[in-house]
């Protein structure tokens, strides 16, 4: 791209990316073809699709998890060929540290990097506090339940203050209640300092509402990107009041209309999933 | 069911359990001893000859002996186990190369080993020493090497993203892991390490609760046998306990079977 078309790179550029797996008999899947994406800095963007799409993939792609088997991903303008860690990544499945408590499992990012222990645990202290889970910095994981698990997840990620945030359905385990809550949350630690955000969900109403570009996959395999809406919402947004917005409503419709054949291809390949 | 009404049964079923013992070796039934003193002693005499034992002192000396051969067993054995694990679950070409031969040894009745271990190792404290780490290395092995097999994928993607390098993943991801599988069969590799420790003297030694068993069976003293067994049992329950006390401390993050969230 050229410097005068934007003097920032993309914080995650995705250009004809192909990803092939290849499967215990010997066979080759084709999860995802030809996916171009870009998100720019500051920019808040989820993508939705049908279940088994390969939008998680996709994800996997942009962490540096997994390579392509063709196209190319860059992160600032940078080619990625390693794990990608500026990014904080937020997995659907628990994956915090069992052995270790709240405020050990948020302060080891620092840790790791090298910051002293005692101070590496001043700041967990804050980032506990800050995600509402200060006076549970001395429970392990067991003893916590799946909402405060993902606060202390997304306290884990945010501590690093790393520039792109990956979020791979991470509230998809809560109930309802929870789900606007973290919501909100995430967008509130979100509006501090606006990092990129690929958020990957099922939940179109969620995608809506907390992002501000919502890009649609087609069911796989070989999954497309195959739709891309701005969304035009003010910030800052409460998800639960923003759901009756009239452009909301709108949005919603105009998006879920193609989603729906998408849905339901997903569905018969899946067997009803 | 709470816990002193349980503790009450607990100690109505060795009251029985003696009681019945003890009637039927003394007070002939129906004109008879259902059992004959001679094979099964009585309470009484067995109690006798462990307060004897207790009170002269004796039983000190055998106790510590195998008490060290156990211990010694447990330690080689576990760091031999960690060890081998680790290699083995980070490197799966030399595991699979060493499968078979693993698996063969493993196999093998050690009770056999035994006379081999004496015939190289002597009859001191270091061929039951040996004899216990073959019991007490492969159960640590197996598990150590499964604890870093069972790593959660999502677990170790999460702290590759952290930016954990090989040598962090190995602390704070496998090394806690490991040592978790570990710890949940302690109580397995350290009972091992006694049955090691036992079968060894058993089968030829100075000293030790074995060797003060097998004496007493080679003059037909069943109240020693007896004796001897009850002893040994008694040890057995207190390195156990102990065994719990480690055990709670250092699994503590782990959610008990029967633990409901707070």
């Amino acid at each position: 791209m050229a410097p005068e078309a934007g003097n920032k790179a993309q914080a995650i550029s995705l250009k004809g990316v192909d990803v092939v797996f290849r499967l215990a008999d010997g066979g080759r899947y084709r999860a995802v073809e030809k996916a171009t994406l870009d998100v720019a800095d500051s920019e808040f963007v989820a993508i939705v699709g049908p279940t088994g799409c390969g939008k998680s993939t996709l994800l996997n792609i942009a962490a540096g998890l997994i390579q392509p088997a063709a196209g190319s991903a860059s992160i600032y303008g940078a080619p990625l060929s390693d794990l990608n860690l500026q990014a904080g990544y937020l997995f659907q499945a628990d994956a915090l540290f069992p052995w270790k408590t709240a405020l050990d499992n948020v302060a080891i990012g620092l840790e790791i990097a090298g910051m002293a222990p005692a101070q590496a645990k001043a700041k967990s202290r804050e980032w506990l506090t800050r995600v509402g889970l200060g006076a549970f910095a001395d429970r392990y994981p067991h003893m916590l339940s799946g909402g405060q698990r993902k606060r202390v997840g997304l306290a884990q990620v945010l501590i690093r203050d790393p520039k792109i945030l990956l979020m791979d359905e991470p509230f998809g385990p809560l109930d309802a209640q929870t789900r606007q809550i973290m919501g909100n949350l995430l967008l509130d630690l979100w509006s501090a300092d606006r990092k990129a955000v690929l958020f990957v969900t099922h939940d179109l109403e969620e995608a809506i509402a907390l992002s501000d570009r919502v890009v649609i996959m087609s069911a796989g395999p070989a999954a497309r990107i195959i739709g891309d809406w701005k969304v035009p919402l003010a910030r800052p947004r409460d998800i639960a009041e923003i759901k009756l917005d009239r452009s909301f409503v709108e949005l919603h419709h105009e998006i879920w209309s193609k989603l729906k054949d998408e849905v339901m291809k997903g569905y018969a390949q899946t067997g009803g999933g | 069911m709470n816990r002193s009404t349980l503790l009450a049964l607990q100690i109505l079923v060795a009251v029985i359990g003696l009681a019945l013992w003890h009637v039927l070796t003394t007070y002939p039934i129906f004109g008879r001893l259902l059992l004959p003193p001679f094979f099964f002693s009585n309470p009484v005499e067995v109690a006798q000859q462990v307060v004897k034992w207790f009170s002269t002192g004796v039983i000190w000396k055998h106790l510590w002996v195998t008490l060290v051969e156990s211990v010694l067993a447990f330690v080689i054995g576990s760091i031999g186990g960690v060890f081998v694990g680790f290699w083995f679950a980070r490197q799966p070409r030399t595991a699979a190369v060493f499968d078979p031969y693993v698996k063969m040894i493993n196999a093998l009745p050690r009770v056999v080993l035994a006379p081999i271990f004496t015939l190289w190792l002597g009859l001191g404290i270091w061929s039951k020493v040996a004899l216990g780490v073959t019991l007490v290395f492969f159960i640590v092995f197996f598990n150590v090497y499964q604890g870093i097999k069972e790593v959660s994928p999502t677990v170790l993607a999460n702290a590759r993203m952290l930016g954990m390098n090989e040598r962090q993943l190995m602390r704070h991801v496998y090394w806690p892991s490991a040592l978790s599988w570990m710890f949940s069969s302690l109580h397995t590799s350290v009972g091992f390490a006694v049955v090691g420790a036992v079968v060894g003297e058993y089968l030829g030694a100075p000293a030790g609760l074995g060797y003060l068993i097998q004496q007493a069976e080679g003059v037909f003293d069943v109240a020693g046998v007896f004796a001897g067994m009850f002893v040994l049992a008694a040890f057995v329950i207190v390195i156990d306990t102990l065994v719990t006390v480690v055990e709670r401390r250092l699994l503590i993050w782990r959610p008990l079977a029967s633990e409901s969230r707070p």
